[in-house]
């Protein structure tokens, strides 16, 4: 049945009034709000949105960190008829004037007063932005700025339209239809402006609907949402299912309390992109090696059984009875204890997506018994396109096309998806539309991939970055940067890499510390060190950081076809790859062609054998202001192997 | 700080002077504080700053002057008294029990608005369950402004130095003070700390409109933040006045630099 989300919400606050539709934890509780009251804050957001103005078919743009009125504030938005547009909350202001402008955008909501603060400086040249609401006044009482309003103030205006025309709210929704536009989003993008991703109810309905049946999600389940609302993979998880199938989401104290909130919580069902995954395994690693040697002993000896044992048995596969025994053991003595401390204790579905998830990675938390799962979808595609099914998960492909979605590859190796659930348009974008979207309903993922024996899909990297080595010993070799990049970022002492090789003779790397975790080696081995920089380039640290460039070829040696991908050279930079420097997107994918463009020094340096290189670079704060960091890099030689194996 | 009224004169402070044994620590000290301002006692080490203080939060009693808060007058009077009077202080070498929570430190700082008894609290008993949910909500919108949510169970003990001092300050805030005093809310800092820490102080002034009094060693901070500055050197006053005023006095220039012989 076609429905819209705010008929969803008026069929579960009349269905189950009293049950829980979210939480959210403040001064140490966890305050709920119940599905018959979040319809009612939801029609005084409304009535007072109608009356400031906001239209059917206008926009309304939402910054901020997951919070229920922001949540209702979407809601009594599609109740009206007119489109919220999340934007990333960690955005600089700049990044704000593009999307506000571009889709003449005169309404916001925003969470507190960073974010009104942005706004105001994106008014300057966005004037048709008139109205802003925040939901938290502390620290805006003195703002004398037109059209700057409390939510509160919204409310009791809107409770009051709401009173003089009872019947208001309803017939709205009514008009509105399943086809209409429900919601934009903004893709990071790798490359060039932002684009606005524009879907309709139904597109967005169906494909979590579509997801839920898949996984057989109940109205019980429980989700924590920290990750940016902007996100369409939060989007979809934390509203687009959170209305189709009406379970519970939870909203963190604040960024900092995730993970005790987490604990709390202990979700159902849950999704995080692999970094959150690795931020978890390196805090893990980082205190396992602070404990005494008994437990690290029982540790390693646990772990391994598990990496023996835990993905066979997570695959339904029949196991050695002694095997059974052991592991049950495991189980009480750790897997249970570290699945209770990182929150995973009631976990019954978990995913992983938006980047490839290293393998090692991902074996680690199945082992534990952990249901973790990949997904491929995109913003383009409202997320579910293929997905694991349980028992027959691997670690190297996303699982199969799930209800409603047709898959075929082109002859160059790039994926083409047919879905319910495909964009309407990018939003006044013919141009880019026609470009991704067929006459024919095809949408062009720019994925390469291939479907495997199994009929699951394999993605191997952006179509456009899969390359080939020219010239050396590997002349022709494939080469899949992200493919390296994801190995060398399994180790917990690297936080980002980005690999170099496409149409040259060999490859070479930059590789990014991770500041904690290497911090803490560095500590333990008495290692004094001044700054990010400093650490950077100890002749310790590059050592390590030579270990795991080698291991990571040994890795790739073992594969004939990935042989030549091995790293030949490499550098350890001198500052962190950061969003705010254009360095990353906003999601965390490395923009490796502006990188080598920003350093086109060091990788001269890397490829004309020079042994290290000065480099200054400008970097920016999160306040706005710019500095400079300069260091000398050494570049480092390191081992390459002989193709050992035959393609797998 | 502009936006901010001015108030009426809510501390006065007159003639004070206060000798340990043969040593001054300060002579003739008289300056105000008006309500709702951020007033900054600063001055090189060993001007007197602490001692001024220990004089207004009761601790030391000095022998000559007055000093009166809402015109009632006051020269001898223990700490608490002057507690009870809606005054609450933090300390420069932090005085909080390490080992216990954030939570339960803060707690403390409602201890004197807490009417039942000892006997009542160890069981939780009729009263005693409400006065602790009314006083637990205080101390849970202090985390909340102060945002240690992350750490309302850590043992204080356990957590930098940085955010310790932000305990200190959220224990004084649970007095719901009229007069905030704080000794050098930034020393040992760094940088991005100070920022925070200003932040929370003009955030504190403006939400809660507590008048505040504080002693700095860094000058930069202070100026910035601060309505009125008292420069104090050897126990004597040396100047008096806005930040840029208190910037330009030659005597103060002096004191801070040195002067040129």
């Amino acid at each position: 049945m076609q429905t819209t989300f705010p008929r969803l919400l008026l069929d579960h606050a009349a269905a189950r009034p009293g049950a829980p539709a979210l939480r959210e934890k403040e001064f140490g509780i966890w305050q709920t709000l119940s599905w018959s009251a979040l319809a009612e804050l939801v029609r005084a957001l409304a009535g007072g949105f109608a009356e400031a103005g906001l239209k059917r078919g206008q926009h309304l743009v939402v910054i901020g960190e997951n919070r229920p009125r922001l949540y209702a504030s979407m809601l009594a938005a599609q109740s009206l008829g007119a489109i919220p547009v999340p934007l990333y909350q960690d955005a600089a202001a700049a990044e704000f004037a593009f999307p506000i402008a571009n889709a003449d955008v005169a309404f916001a909501v925003v969470e507190d007063q960073e974010q009104v603060d942005k706004l105001i400086e994106v008014r300057a040249t966005c004037p048709k932005l008139a109205q802003i609401w925040y939901d938290d006044s502390r620290g805006l009482r003195h703002y004398q700025e037109p059209g700057l309003a409390s939510l509160d103030a919204l409310v009791a205006a809107g409770r009051a339209f709401a009173a003089a025309d009872p019947g208001f709210f309803e017939r709205e929704i009514a008009l509105t239809k399943p086809d209409d536009v429900a919601a934009m989003f903004f893709t990071s993008g790798t490359t060039g402006n932002a684009k606005g991703v524009v879907h309709t109810h139904d597109t967005l309905i169906d494909r979590a609907r579509a997801g839920a049946r898949f996984d057989k999600l109940t109205e019980n389940e429980e989700v924590l949402a920290y990750l940016p609302p902007a996100w369409v993979g939060q989007n979809i998880f934390s509203y687009a299912q959170w209305l189709a199938c009406g379970y519970v989401v939870n909203c963190p104290e604040s960024a900092s309390t995730v993970m005790l909130d987490l604990r709390e919580i202990g979700p159902t069902y849950y999704f995080a992109p692999p970094r959150v995954f690795e931020g978890l395994l390196t805090s893990v690693m980082i205190r396992m090696e602070d404990a005494a040697r008994p437990k690290r002993w029982l540790f390693d000896r646990c772990m391994a059984l598990a990496r023996r044992v835990g993905p066979a048995r997570m695959d339904g596969k029949p196991i050695a009875f002694m095997d059974r025994l052991a592991y049950a053991v495991g189980n009480l003595l750790v897997y249970a204890p570290l699945r209770n401390t990182l929150g995973f204790s009631r976990v019954r579905v978990a995913y992983t997506a938006g980047e490839a998830i290293g393998p090692d990675l991902f074996v680690f938390y199945r082992s534990l018994g952990i249901n973790l799962k990949q997904l491929y979808g995109s913003t383009e595609t409202a997320v579910f396109v293929c997905l694991q099914p349980d028992h027959e998960v691997k670690n190297d492909t996303v699982g199969v096309p799930i209800e409603g979605v047709e898959i075929k590859v082109t002859e160059n190796g790039e994926v083409l998806v047919r879905s319910p659930g495909l964009l309407k348009e990018y939003y006044k974008d013919p141009v880019a539309t026609a470009e991704v979207l067929g006459a024919d309903g095809w949408y062009r993922t720019g994925d390469a991939g291939f479907i495997d024996a199994s009929g699951h899909l394999k993605i191997i990297d952006r179509a456009k970055d899969v390359g080939r080595i020219a010239g050396g010993g590997h002349d022709g070799a494939l080469f899949a940067p992200k493919y390296v990049e994801n190995k060398l970022k399994f180790f917990p002492y690297i936080k980002e890499a980005v690999a170099f090789g496409d149409k040259r003779d060999k490859v070479c790397a930059f590789v990014n510390i991770d500041i904690e975790a290497v911090g803490n080696w560095a500590e333990r081995r008495n290692l004094p060190y001044g700054s990010y920089a400093d650490l950077a380039q100890k002749p310790a640290v590059l050592q390590l950081v030579r270990e795991c460039v080698e291991k990571v070829n040994a890795d790739l040696a073992a594969d004939e076809r990935l042989a030549g991908s091995q790293i030949s050279r490499f550098l350890v930079l001198h500052k962190e790859l950061d969003a705010d420097d254009g360095e990353l997107t906003r999601t965390r994918k490395v923009r490796r062609g502006f990188i080598g463009e920003r350093y086109q020094l060091l990788v001269d340096a890397l490829y004309g054998g020079r042994s290290e290189q000065f480099v200054e670079t400008a970097v920016k704060f999160e306040d706005g202001r710019t500095g400079k960091v300069a260091a000398t890099l050494k570049i480092i030689d390191a081992t390459t192997f002989a193709a050992v194996g035959k393609a797998a | 700080m502009a936006g901010r009224p001015a108030g009426d004169v809510i501390l006065d402070v007159r003639n004070i002077s206060l000798r340990f044994g043969g040593v001054k620590a300060l002579s003739d000290i008289t300056f105000d504080v008006r309500e709702h301002e951020i007033r900054a006692i600063i001055g090189p080490n060993g001007a007197g700053k602490s001692s001024m203080l220990n004089c207004i939060n009761g601790v030391y009693q000095p022998q000559e002057g007055s000093i009166s808060l809402r015109g009632r007058t006051f020269s001898k009077m223990n700490s608490h008294q002057v507690a009870e009077m809606g005054v609450a202080r933090t300390f420069q070498n932090l005085a909080l029990f390490k080992g216990m929570s954030v939570l339960d430190n803060i707690m403390t700082g409602r201890n004197l608005k807490m009417k039942t008894n000892l006997f009542q609290q160890a069981l939780r008993w009729g009263a005693a369950e409400r006065e602790e949910t009314t006083h637990r909500r205080v101390v849970e919108n202090i985390i909340d402004f102060l945002e240690i949510q992350a750490y309302r169970k850590t043992p204080v003990g356990k957590m930098p130095y940085g955010l310790q001092k932000r305990v200190d300050l959220g224990r004084a805030l649970a007095m719901e003070p009229q007069v905030l005093l704080l000794d050098e809310p930034m020393a040992g800092m760094n940088v991005e700390e100070k920022q925070d820490m200003s932040r929370f102080i003009l955030d504190v002034n403006d939400e809660f409109g507590t008048t505040i009094v504080l002693i700095e060693h860094d000058m930069g901070v202070v100026m910035d933040i601060s309505d009125r500055v008292v420069v104090l050197d050897y126990g004597r006053k040396i100047g008096d006045g806005s930040p840029d005023e208190v910037r330009a006095n030659p005597d103060v220039i002096s004191a801070y630099l040195g002067t040129v012989h």
